[in-house]
């Protein structure tokens, strides 16, 4: 039985990066230790780092289940717990693909009318939550959760409505390739991601799944804010 | 020794609530092991194929070869002889030697009637019980018994009581002894008496060392007697109250202290508990009784954890909390027991000198969760082998452990092919598609579809209708026709003009939407 449920293994710390100077890497990471947690860096996908840096202690508001996933999959992959509330439609496949570790994933598929209460119970133990919340959310309740998050050192990444949040990633355009009039199957989806933080330029990136890899770097965002 | 004829499929007939004169017989790969008598008199034999038997007798129980089942029933009756005589050795499920309390008892016939009564009382009513000298001697005393009765070989009279049996009491011994038994037949022997008369030699040269010892054993020379088992530990654990307590917080509270004393008492035989079964006694009578297991092993808090969840599922107006349990808890409980059901050795759950730490956070933040919505409201999600989304994965509840998983590493043809979707629905919502006239696009029996699927709509507020971009498939799949599946279905992955891709079902009633690659 033990093999099934495994207890997961921390991995070792990140090796240092030998291309750069070892005193300055190690200066970061004190840096990074002496931080209050709140700011600390989660971790996430190689393909996000660059798009959507996770902070400790912030929220991220996305628009679908893949973009929710893949946030989460970076921090699980890295040795973190994760949890997902009100996400009844949770693709356990999908995301074992991703990289999320399961034997460390918490499902609350239906919180009900608990789901504050839930998350913020989660936010206390897991380091990455995903949070559909079912009604809509009003500031007061999102502060309850703000506040938490800050003293705990979690994400919250909220699929759907949320009254602020750090960023929000959604996806503006995207298509499949591989089905043609029947034929064929399902092959790789090509998806054009936004980040819209607060009053910045928004900032473009072209996806692909799965696996979410960043594929060109798109410069489009720089002529549409330039005008 | 006391032998309970056919005991395989009494103990199949007691585990399926059948009464005991049903006609029944245990099959192992679809050849019958054991029938019992109601079987035999229609004519039933072992080694008939399933159909065979039947075809002889068509209101035949078939039970499956279990012997564990057989063991664990077989437990009360050796804990019944054991309170009568200790030093009980269980030979196999059915058949138990202990040495006949004939001096206590005044003669051997009455400790034969006395350990009768005492079966008969637990309801074993097909028992025979022998008395001789050696092992094999009183085998075959029990086996000449009635029903119920008892057959006592004077001492020193083996070898004259062996004499007189025919050569098959050795069949018994399994597909050795059937062998020898039809060797002794053409050999011209046809009793044990014609057996132990050769010489010991010779039958050592031409049996081997089985002839040997069953030329002994006819003789009443055998010296193997058994070894007798040492009465397992008493490992479980209960409180009474006094009076009675009718708040579940307060039965909580105070089972506690007895969770602790039943853990630590495993804990001095080196072991931990990973199954256990918990019941509370109302008015003297079990009223809730559930198995729980655990991923890991049982701590204080977790048991404690699981009392009050059971009995809380039973307490009316609980609203969100667990469902699980239908022994409701409506009557002052006035006992709770644990049963160890699943223990293991201490060494194999050894826990890491260092970390762990951040995990016991977690289980501790997950059980207040539990707290609050209830105990299956918290998933951990597993994989498994299936053909659809929804059946590839499993959503186990958290601190159970997962049972009855299909494999994942078979190939399960008629699977759909490309990236598993991210969103798989548990219960599909309807769907629509439509071709170009506004006709429902179907299959055929074939396989084929009927017309190009232009626009679809799913169901539930997922999305209205919408054009379709680009669509694959079918994937026909025919699951579970043998027991009433859904016919004939086939599964299209369809990309709307949004760029978002969905898997549908079109099952014989409809379309359905099974999962999202949102």
């Amino acid at each position: 039985m033990f093999e099934d449920d495994g207890v997961p293994v921390r991995p070792a710390p990140t090796p240092l990066d030998p291309a750069r100077s070892v005193v300055d890497q190690l200066r970061e990471r004190v840096a990074a230790m002496e931080r209050k947690p709140a700011r600390a860096e989660v971790a996430t996908l190689p393909g996000l780092a660059e798009l959507v840096p996770l902070h400790a202690g912030a929220t991220y508001g996305v628009d679908s289940a893949g973009l929710a996933l893949a946030l989460a999959a970076g921090a699980s992959q890295a040795g973190e717990w994760v949890g997902f509330a009100g996400c009844p439609d949770f693709g356990a496949e999908a995301a074992s693909e991703l990289g999320v570790e399961l034997s460390r994933t918490v499902l609350v598929p239906d919180p009900g009318e608990h789901w504050l209460e839930v998350t913020a119970a989660l936010v206390d133990v897991l380091r990455v939550v995903v949070l559909r919340p079912p009604a809509t959310v009003d500031a007061r309740a999102a502060g309850i959760l703000d506040s938490r998050l800050r003293t705990r050192a979690a994400v919250l990444v909220v699929w759907g409505d949320w009254p602020r949040v750090e960023a929000r990633v959604s996806i503006e355009e995207s298509r499949w390739t591989g089905p043609v009039a029947g034929g064929g199957r399902l092959h790789e989806r090509h998806a054009r991601v936004v980040v819209r933080r607060g009053a910045r330029p928004p900032q473009r990136a072209e996806l692909t799944w799965p696996g979410v890899r960043v594929v060109t770097p798109v410069l489009a965002d720089l002529r549409e804010a330039s005008g | 020794m006391v032998w309970c004829p056919d005991w395989a499929v009494v103990a199949g007939l007691a585990e399926a609530e059948k009464p005991p004169r049903t006609p029944a017989a245990v099959l192992s790969a679809n050849i019958v092991e054991v029938c019992n008598g109601p079987a035999r008199s229609e004519g039933v034999r072992r080694g008939h194929r399933r159909r065979d038997a039947q075809a002889r007798c068509p209101e035949l129980e078939l039970l499956a070869a279990n012997p564990d089942r057989d063991a664990r029933a077989f437990e009360p009756v050796l804990a019944t002889v054991e309170d009568l005589r200790p030093g009980v050795a269980a030979l196999r499920p059915g058949l138990l030697a202990v040495r006949a309390p004939g001096s206590w008892f005044g003669t051997e016939a009455n400790a034969a009637a006395t350990v009768c009564q005492a079966l008969v009382e637990i309801g074993v009513w097909d028992l025979r019980i022998g008395v001789a000298d050696d092992l094999f001697t009183a085998e075959q005393a029990a086996r000449t018994a009635d029903v119920q009765g008892w057959e006592v070989v004077p001492v020193g009279g083996s070898g004259a009581f062996l004499r007189t049996l025919p050569v098959h009491v050795l069949e018994g011994d399994g597909a050795q002894g059937r062998e020898v038994v039809s060797l002794l037949q053409r050999l011209g022997l046809t009793t044990l008496g014609d057996l132990a008369a050769l010489p010991g030699e010779a039958v050592e040269h031409r049996l081997g060392r089985y002839g040997a010892s069953v030329w002994r054993r006819a003789r009443g020379e055998d010296p193997a007697l058994f070894a007798a088992r040492t009465p397992p530990p008493e490992l479980e654990a209960e409180v009474a109250f006094e009076p009675p307590l009718d708040s579940v917080e307060a039965i909580t509270f105070s089972v506690r202290t007895t969770a602790e004393r039943f853990l630590s008492q495993l804990a001095r035989h080196q072991l931990v508990v990973t199954g256990v079964r918990i019941e509370a006694e109302s008015d003297g009578a079990v009223c809730s009784r559930r198995t729980w297991l655990h991923p890991r092993h049982f701590g204080p808090r977790d048991l404690v954890d699981r009392v009050h969840w059971q009995l809380q599922s039973g307490v009316a107006g609980s609203g969100v909390r667990s469902r699980k349990d239908s022994g409701a808890v409506r009557a002052p409980i006035d006992r709770v027991r644990f049963v160890p059901e699943v223990v293991e050795p201490a060494a194999a759950h050894g826990e890491a000198l260092w970390g762990g730490a951040a995990d016991d956070l977690v289980e501790r933040g997950v059980a207040r969760v539990q707290g609050m919505v209830g105990f299956d409201a918290v998933r951990r999600p597993v994989l498994q082998g299936g053909r659809h989304p929804a059946a590839r994965q499993a959503l186990v509840p958290w601190g159970e452990r997962a049972v009855d998983l299909r494999p994942v590493d078979r190939p399960w043809p008629g699977r759909v092919p490309g990236p598993a979707p991210v969103r798989v629905f548990a219960a599909p919502p309807l769907a629509e598609v439509v071709d170009e006239g506004g006709r429902s696009v179907a299959v055929t029996e074939r396989g084929v579809v009927t017309s190009e699927p232009c626009r679809f709509r799913l169901g539930a507020g997922v999305l209205p209708w919408q054009p379709v971009s680009a669509w694959a498939g079918p994937w026909p799949v025919d699951e579970s026709w043998w027991s009433g599946g859904a016919g004939l279905s086939a599964r299209f992955q369809v990309v709307g003009a949004d760029g978002r891709a969905w898997l549908l079902l079109r099952a014989p009633d409809g379309w359905t939407l099974e999962a999202g690659y949102d």
